[in-house]
């Protein structure tokens, strides 16, 4: 039975991990090459890179960061954060990334998703949505780019569906509304998400504790959840939160030799 | 393609070749032979490939396309050659399908070393197609010195769309469930699949790969 994941969010800026709540980022929390092998020995499924620098000149850093955590751990990494054309998707594949992430890019320039898809399958293409509620729209939930700041006239169900058929073979759904709160994922986006496409859908946005995951990996009907300052500080462990998620019935990965 | 780039001192030991035939992202396989100390050696040119001693089909997309690219860059008499010969040869994912008669996915004849065919998942009921994440493998020969060490029930990552149904008779390693049951990896003669990525499926992976490279078959 395929197994249910667990996946931590590594938010980079000039070659450190930062804090960053709403995308304003206030202090350094470390190497995220040594994070990730941390993260990778307490049996974490899978790793996301964004990067918030996403200036030019300092690219050649995060794809320093890539090729570094590539060399040092053997499971599925995506990276996002200022992929704007072909080559820059290129670029972080060849470093050693299995996915890309497309956010507002994808909004901008669709096709971006086609062409990413056509040149490494659907696998390596993930289409970041941030959604916030919105009566308005027809699914309750409206697309917003630019990390939350600028609204679309995307709805969100619309738009997933959209990526999803441009060749995006996952879509990390993140609520703006419950981002930053510790007070648990939106599972009612999640649920209208996850059961409309065929495609896996990763929760992101609200994670305080392992109840959470359990909830929006149950009722939500996610496939995997992303969480970030939960382990951060060292509040939680993901073998911890794994363990929670095992009890709770929950099917999780977890017999993996000593890394 | 084309080109050939030697991996890290390629010297008198023993040396792995990677099949480079357009099928995807080999960065990944490179690194976990690096991680493990071993002398690789990335070709689509089956003269240099066939020095070495044992080879990688890695291999991500579609059959069909793979299938193409391998004929029209002559790795596929090269492989025939190496099982002929006895010479260890490791399928992956895409790499593992091709090797048998057919597959689905166009459909497409495949190279036609191992009898057996390839299928697409079913799906249905709420499962998601493509298989992709982590799933317990049973392990149907545990004695098996290609799964020495690996815990029955571990976890592998995977993501593909079809399965391979090799023929009876065939030497099945290990199946795992989406939907159905289907097989994961086989042996037939000195050639050995897993449809999963051990090399993306952290330390039982490496260790997997760890026991195709000791493996004397």
């Amino acid at each position: 039975m395929l197994q249910k994941r667990v996946i931590v969010c590594l938010d980079v800026r000039d070659g450190k991990t930062v804090k960053s709540v709403k995308f304003v980022d206030t202090k350094e929390l470390g190497d995220p090459v040594e994070m990730a092998e941390l993260y990778y020995r307490q049996g974490v499924d899978e790793l996301v890179f964004y990067d918030i620098t996403a200036s030019a000149e300092n690219r050649s850093i995060l794809i320093d960061v890539v090729r570094r955590v590539a060399q040092k751990i053997f499971i599925p990494f995506c990276v996002g954060g200022g992929i704007k054309t072909a080559e820059d998707i290129r670029q972080v594949i060849l470093a050693g990334a299995e996915k890309v992430s497309l956010n507002s890019q994808a909004v901008l320039n669709p096709e971006l998703i086609r062409q990413g898809a056509r040149l490494y399958g659907s696998q390596s293409i993930v289409l970041a949505i941030d959604a916030l509620a919105d009566p308005a729209m027809p699914s309750g939930y409206r697309v917003v780019i630019n990390g939350g700041r600028t609204p679309t006239n995307l709805d969100a169900l619309e738009w997933a569906r959209q990526g999803q058929g441009l060749g995006a073979g996952e879509i990390v759904l993140n609520s703006i509304d419950a981002d930053g709160t510790k007070a648990g994922y939106d599972l009612v986006l999640t649920r209208l998400i996850s059961q409309a496409l065929p495609i896996p859908v990763v929760a992101s946005g609200g994670a305080g504790t392992p109840e959470h995951l359990r909830a929006v990996l149950q009722e939500g009907k996610a496939d995997a959840a992303l969480v970030a300052s939960m382990v951060h500080y060292g509040t939680y462990t993901v073998a911890g939160i794994k363990a929670s998620l095992s009890e709770a019935g929950v099917t999780v990965r977890r017999d993996y030799l000593d890394a | 393609m084309g080109t050939e780039s030697a991996g890290p001192v390629p010297g008198g030991a023993m040396i792995t070749g990677i099949l480079d035939y357009d099928a995807g992202n080999l960065t990944s396989v490179q690194n976990a032979l690096d991680h493990l100390g071993e002398k690789w050696l990335v070709s689509s040119d089956p003269a240099a490939l066939a020095r070495a001693d044992r080879l990688l089909v890695p291999g991500d997309g579609h059959a069909q396309t793979c299938m193409e690219n391998l004929r029209s860059q002559g790795l596929d008499q090269l492989l025939a050659d190496f099982l002929q010969q006895g010479r260890p040869i490791l399928g992956i994912c895409v790499g593992s399908q091709i090797v048998l008669e057919r597959s689905d996915e166009g459909p497409c004849a495949c190279l036609g070393l191992v009898p057996g065919s390839c299928h697409r998942l079913p799906g249905g009921g709420g499962l998601k197609v493509p298989h992709m994440g982590w799933n317990e493998v049973s392990l149907t020969d545990p004695a098996h010195p290609l799964v020495r060490g690996i815990p029955n029930r571990s976890s592998f990552y995977f993501v593909h769309s079809f399965y391979t149904a090799p023929a009876p008779g065939v030497s099945v390693l290990g199946t795992t469930d989406h939907g159905i049951s289907f097989t994961v990896g086989f042996v037939h003669g000195s050639l050995a699949t897993w449809q999963f990525h051990p090399e993306k499926s952290g330390p039982v992976g490496l260790k997997l790969v760890e026991n195709f490279l000791k493996w004397r078959p």
